[in-house]
C-alpha cells in the first residue's frame, strides 16, 4: 500500500472503531427533559399502557426550574393545595420513580431527527443513539437576556438574568450583589424582588416598560406592596454603567411605542441589574427535527393532542408555549402523554377532516391550533388563550361559522394569565365548517 | 517573580503573543508582562477579527507592508502550525453606484501592485450569486479571495501557549508600573514584583504611549478609537458567506458585515475616539449607525437575532496613521510596537517577524532553538464532531460527555482544558473566549453557575472570588444570610 493507501485504511478504521463507540437502543417513548412537563407526560403516557418510557433530563435531577422555585404558590389548581416548587415537582418524581420509569441524568439531548432518533451524551453512558417510536418535547424555555433588549452601555459584572439570580441564591446559596434593580414585572423579576429583599439586599426599583404588570396580580401584591417596592410602569434601563461591577442605570420613561422620552432620564445607583423581560421557549431541537413553528407562541404547532407536525413528536409545557401556572402544564403534558400513549397502542383514530384553531380579535394565540384527533373518550378539549392587552369583563367566545361552541366569563383578562375554555367534544361531531375561532370580548359588546 | 531575563515583552495582546512565541525559536529568555488577569483582554479581544488581504493596503506605510506579509504567513505557516480556526472566506468591497465604480478600479491597482493574488471585479448575477444577501442596488464588487476571517481570541490563546510550551514566561496580573535603565539592563517593575532585562518590547496597546514614556520616548501619542458591533445568532436566516465591505468615502471606511469563524454574523465598527482606553461602553447612537451602515450593503438585517453588541478601542497615533515599530533606545534596548490599530490582526506574525529582525539589530544575529516547536493544539471541539467522534472522545475522557453549555455545545472536559493549558483560564471570560461557554444565545444564563463552580473547584478558591474579567468583576458578593446576620450586627461565622 502506498502511504496515502494507508492513512485512508487507517483512517476508515478509525471511523469505525469511532462507530462502535456509539450505544445504540430502541424505546417506545423518549422523553426529552425532566421538568414538570416531561414528568407529567411521561407518567401519563405510562399510566395508559406505555411501559418502555426513557426521560433524559440534562440537569443533575429531576424537576427542571421547579427545583428552584422555593417560595410556595405552586399547586393551587391541581392539587388543591400551595406547595412550593420542590414540593410540587416531588410529587411527579416519585410517580414516575414508582413506575420504573428509565431515568438518566446529566444527558444532554444533541439532536432529534425527524425520523425520531435521538441523539444524547453523558458521561456515564458516553453517547447514545435512540431510535424512538415516540418523542415527547419538553425542554422548557430561557430567559430573554441584556442582549436581545439592546441595552446599551457597559458590560461589567452584576447583570443577571432573574432565574439565573435565582439559581445562585435558591441552589448555590450565593448572592449576586446587595443593591438592586428589576427590569421587567414578569412573575419571576416579581419573585425575586422579595427574594432579594428578604435576603437583606435593597431593591430599589422594579421597572416595566409595559403600562401594566407582566406578572400575576398576586405576585404584585405579595411581592412587592408587601415590602414596598416600588413598581414604576412605562420606564426602562436605557444605560447600564460601571467599569468592572455595575455602579447604576440610566433610567428613562417611555411614549405608548416604547421610544424613550428624551428629558425623563434619571439614574439609579445599584449594583446589580436583574432582567425579567421574557422567556423563550427553547426549540432548537426542535427546529433541528424540522418541526412547524408558530411565530407568536415561539413553540411548535400542535394538534389536540400536542402532537407536532412530525408524525409521533409531541410537545408540552414551556417549550410549547410560556405557561403562568405549573399546573397547567401539567394538565397539558397530560393529555400529550394520552395522545402519545394511544398513538403508540394504535388506539387513535385521526379525524378525515383536521379543524383549524385561529386566534382573533384580542386573543394573541391559543393552543392547540388544530384538532385531528378523535378521541371519544373525552368530553372536553380545553383550548388554552392568552390576550393582548388587559380588559375588563369578557367573554371567551369560541365559534365556527354562526355557531357559538363555547362562551365564558371572565371578570378580567390579562396577558400575564393564561385563560382556558373547554369546548364539548360532542359539538365536534357536526360543524358547519372546518375552522374554529376564538375570541375575548368586552361584555357590552356581546 | 524575581530573577534576570533577557527580553521582557510588556502587553499580552495578538502581537506581544505573537512576538513572545516568534522570540520562543530562538535562545532567548522571554517573559511576557500582561497587566490582566488573561490574554486578548484589550483590542484583540474586540475587532472584527478579519484577516485583510492587504488590497488596500498602503505600501509607503509600515501597517501596509506587515499585512500583505501578514496574510501570507497565516496562509503558509500560522494555519498549519496552530489549531486556530480559519477560514478564507474571502472580501468583497461593494459598490452600490456608479460613482464609485472608480474606486473599486482603483483599489483593484492598488492591490495587483502589492502582489495580492487573484483580485477579480465582479459584476451582476455573479456578484449576487456569489454573495446573495447583497442589497439589489448592489452593482459591482472588488473580490478578494484571499481575505480571511480568524478567531482572536483562539489565535492570541494559542500564541501564548505555544511561546510557553517553547519555555518562553507569561506572566498574568503583572501590570507594569515602570522602566528604569540601570546600566546596560533594565529594571521593569511590576505590581509583583520586579524583573531585568536586556530588552524591552512595548506592546502595550492602548497603554503604550503611558509605557514608552516610563523610558522618555514620548513624543507619540495613543488615541483610543471606539468601535461598536452587534454580534448575531448563528441560527439567524440571514446567511452572510463573505466579508463585505462598502466602498470606502472620504470620511468613513464603512460598516463591515463579516460572517464569523463560528458561524456567525457580525456587523460593525463605527469609529469614535474616546478619551479614556477603558471606555468600551456601547451607545445608542453607535449601535444604531452600525446597524444602519449594515444595512446599506445587507439590507435585511435587522436587531432580531442579536445575540451580544460589544466596543472595542482601537490604539491609534493620529499624527501618522501607521504603526509605530522601531528600536528607540540601543542600550539598553527598547523596542516600541505601537499604534496598532488595523490591520494589526492580519498583520500580527509579519510584525513578530519583524520585531525579531529589530532585536538581531540590537544583539546580533539570534541562535535558533532546535527544541523548537511550531505546533500548538487547544482542547478538542466537541460541537464540531460528529456524532461518532464525540462518542469515541468520551470513552477517552468520560468528562467530554457534560454538556455544561447547551448553546454552544461545551463539555466539562473542554472548560477544565481551558483551564489547564499553559497559560490557563482564571476567568469566567478568559473560559468563554477560549472555548466559548457563554458566547451563545442565552449568554450564559444557564451554564455561568456551572462554570464558576468549576472555576473554584479547579483554582481551589471559594465561588466568591471568580471574578469575569479584572479584579473587582466578582459575580458574586457572598453567602446567602451574610448581608441579614450583618445588619443585625451579628458577627459572620464561616464554618468550614
Amino acid at each position: 500500500m502506498t502511504e496515502t493507501e494507508m492513512e485512508r485504511a487507517e483512517s476508515a478504521q478509525s471511523a469505525a472503531e469511532a462507530e462502535q463507540a456509539i450505544r445504540r437502543e430502541t424505546h417506545d417513548l423518549v422523553v426529552v427533559g425532566g421538568g414538570p412537563a416531561g414528568l407529567a407526560a411521561a407518567q401519563e403516557a405510562y399510566d395508559q399502557g406505555v411501559e418502555d418510557i426513557v426521560i433524559l433530563e440534562r440537569d443533575f435531577e429531576l424537576g427542571g426550574i421547579l427545583q428552584q422555585c422555593i417560595h410556595n404558590g405552586f399547586g393551587l389548581h391541581y392539587f388543591d393545595e400551595e406547595l412550593t416548587g420542590p414540593e410540587y415537582a416531588q410529587e411527579f418524581i416519585e410517580n414516575v420513580a414508582e413506575r420504573g420509569v428509565d431515568i438518566r441524568l446529566n444527558t444532554m439531548v444533541e439532536e432529534v431527527t425527524d425520523e425520531k432518533i435521538v441523539y444524547a451524551v453523558s458521561e456515564d453512558d458516553g453517547l447514545t443513539e435512540i431510535d424512538a417510536e415516540a418523542v415527547v418535547l419538553a425542554m422548557g424555555c430561557r430567559e430573554r437576556t441584556r442582549e436581545a433588549l439592546d441595552i446599551p452601555g457597559d458590560r461589567p459584572a452584576g447583570v443577571f438574568t432573574a432565574g439565573t439570580a435565582q439559581r445562585y441564591i435558591n441552589m448555590e446559596g450565593k448572592m449576586p450583589g446587595e443593591k438592586a434593580v428589576i427590569l421587567g414585572s414578569g412573575d419571576i423579576g416579581l419573585i425575586m424582588a422579595r427574594r432579594m429583599y428578604l435576603e437583606g439586599a435593597d431593591v430599589e426599583a422594579v421597572l416595566e416598560i409595559l403600562p401594566y404588570t407582566g406578572g400575576l396580580t398576586r405576585n404584585v401584591v405579595q411581592c412587592l406592596e408587601d415590602f414596598d417596592i416600588p413598581l414604576r410602569t412605562q420606564q426602562t434601563i436605557t444605560e447600564i454603567y460601571g467599569d468592572e461591577r455595575v455602579e447604576g442605570v440610566t433610567v428613562q420613561e417611555v411614549d405608548k411605542d416604547f421610544e424613550p422620552i428624551p428629558g425623563t432620564e434619571y439614574d439609579i445607583e445599584c449594583d446589580t441589574v436583574l432582567l425579567s423581560v421574557g422567556l423563550i421557549p427553547e426549540n432548537e431541537l426542535s427546529e433541528g427535527a424540522g418541526v412547524d413553528m408558530h411565530a407568536v407562541t415561539g413553540g411548535p404547532v400542535v394538534d389536540d393532542g400536542r402532537e407536532t407536525s412530525v408524525d409521533g413528536i409531541y410537545a408540552c409545557g414551556n417549550v410549547l408555549h410560556v405557561h403562568d401556572l405549573v399546573d397547567w402544564v401539567t394538565e397539558e403534558s397530560m393529555i400529550a402523554g394520552r395522545s402519545v400513549a394511544k398513538q403508540l397502542q394504535g388506539d387513535i383514530e385521526v379525524r378525515e377532516d383536521p379543524i383549524e384553531i385561529e386566534s382573533t380579535g384580542a386573543v394573541s394565540y391559543v393552543v392547540p391550533e388544530r384538532i385531528t384527533k378523535a378521541d371519544d373518550d373525552r368530553e372536553k378539549l380545553p383550548l388554552y388563550l392568552r390576550v393582548y392587552a388587559p380588559m375588563d369583563e369578557v367573554f371567551v367566545t369560541v365559534e365556527c361559522g354562526d355557531e357559538q361552541l363555547a362562551r365564558e366569563f371572565e371578570r378580567r383578562a390579562e396577558p400575564g394569565e393564561m385563560i382556558t375554555v373547554d369546548i364539548d367534544t360532542e359539538a365536534l361531531a357536526d360543524l358547519p365548517e372546518n375552522r374554529l375561532t376564538v375570541d375575548v370580548v368586552p361584555k357590552e359588546e356581546i | 517573580m524575581q530573577g534576570n531575563t533577557t527580553i521582557a515583552v510588556i502587553g499580552g495582546g495578538v502581537v506581544g503573543t505573537a512576538i513572545t512565541r516568534e522570540l520562543s525559536k530562538y535562545t532567548l529568555d522571554i517573559v511576557l508582562l500582561e497587566a490582566a488577569p488573561d490574554v486578548c483582554t484589550g483590542t484583540s479581544k474586540a475587532n472584527t477579527a478579519l484577516l485583510h488581504a492587504g488590497f488596500n493596503a498602503d505600501p509607503e506605510k509600515l501597517k501596509g507592508r506587515l499585512n500583505v506579509r501578514g496574510n501570507e504567513l497565516y496562509h503558509e505557516r500560522i494555519q498549519h502550525e496552530l489549531d486556530v480556526p480559519i477560514e478564507w472566506c474571502g472580501a468583497l468591497v461593494v459598490a452600490t453606484d456608479e460613482s464609485e465604480r472608480p474606486k473599486l478600479d482603483a483599489l483593484l491597482d492598488k492591490g495587483r501592485e502589492n502582489g495580492i493574488a487573484d483580485l477579480e471585479i465582479v459584476e451582476g448575477n455573479r456578484l449576487h450569486d456569489l454573495e446573495s444577501t447583497l442589497n439589489d442596488d448592489a452593482i459591482a464588487a472588488l473580490w478578494a479571495p484571499t481575505a480571511g476571517i480568524v478567531n482572536p481570541f483562539e489565535l492570541t490563546a494559542a500564541f501564548a501557549n505555544n511561546a510557553v510550551e517553547n519555555e518562553a514566561s507569561v506572566e498574568l496580573n503583572a501590570e507594569v508600573t515602570d522602566v528604569t535603565a540601570v546600566g546596560d539592563t533594565f529594571r521593569v517593575e511590576t505590581v509583583r514584583g520586579d524583573i531585568e532585562a536586556d530588552i524591552v518590547i512595548n506592546a502595550a496597546g492602548l497603554y503604550a504611549d503611558e509605557v514608552s514614556a516610563m523610558v522618555g520616548v514620548e513624543d507619540f501619542e495613543i488615541t483610543p478609537r471606539r468601535g461598536e458591533y452587534y454580534l448575531y445568532d448563528k441560527k439567524m436566516e440571514v446567511d452572510v458567506e463573505h466579508t463585505i465591505f462598502p466602498v470606502p468615502s472620504e470620511v468613513s471606511k464603512g460598516i463591515v458585515v463579516t460572517p464569523t469563524d463560528e458561524g456567525n454574523v457580525m456587523i460593525g465598527p463605527n469609529a469614535e475616539e474616546v478619551d479614556a482606553p477603558t471606555n468600551k461602553a456601547t451607545t445608542r447612537g453607535g449601535l444604531d449607525e452600525v446597524l444602519a451602515g449594515a444595512q446599506k450593503t445587507v439590507p435585511e438585517l435587522s436587531k432580531d437575532d442579536v445575540i451580544r453588541e460589544f466596543a472595542g478601542l482601537r490604539p491609534a497615533i493620529k499624527e501618522t496613521g501607521d504603526f509605530r515599530i522601531q528600536i528607540e533606545r540601543d542600550d539598553p534596548g527598547f523596542i516600541n510596537v505601537a499604534g496598532i490599530q488595523s490591520p494589526g490582526l492580519a498583520s500580527a506574525p509579519a510584525i513578530a517577524e519583524y520585531v525579531v529582525d529589530l532585536v538581531a539589530d540590537l544583539r546580533g544575529e539570534l541562535a535558533e532553538d532546535p527544541t523548537f516547536d511550531p505546533q500548538y493544539s487547544g482542547p478538542p471541539k466537541v460541537r464540531h464532531m460528529s456524532h461518532a467522534e464525540h462518542a469515541a472522545l468520551i470513552e477517552e475522557n468520560p468528562e467530554y460527555g457534560q454538556i455544561i453549555c447547551r448553546c454552544e455545545s461545551v463539555t466539562e472536559g473542554e472548560i477544565r482544558d481551558a483551564i489547564n493549558e499553559p497559560v490557563g483560564a482564571r476567568t469566567i471570560n478568559a473560559i468563554k473566549r477560549r472555548v466559548r461557554p457563554g458566547a451563545g444565545r442565552c449568554q450564559g444564563g444557564f451554564c455561568q453557575p456551572r462554570v464558576v463552580e468549576i472555576l473554584a473547584e479547579e483554582l481551589g478558591v471559594d465561588e466568591t472570588d471568580i471574578k469575569l474579567e479584572d479584579d473587582g468583576s466578582e459575580v458574586l458578593i457572598g453567602e446567602t444570610k451574610e448581608l441579614l446576620l450583618a445588619e443585625s450586627g451579628t458577627e459572620v461565622r464561616v464554618d468550614d
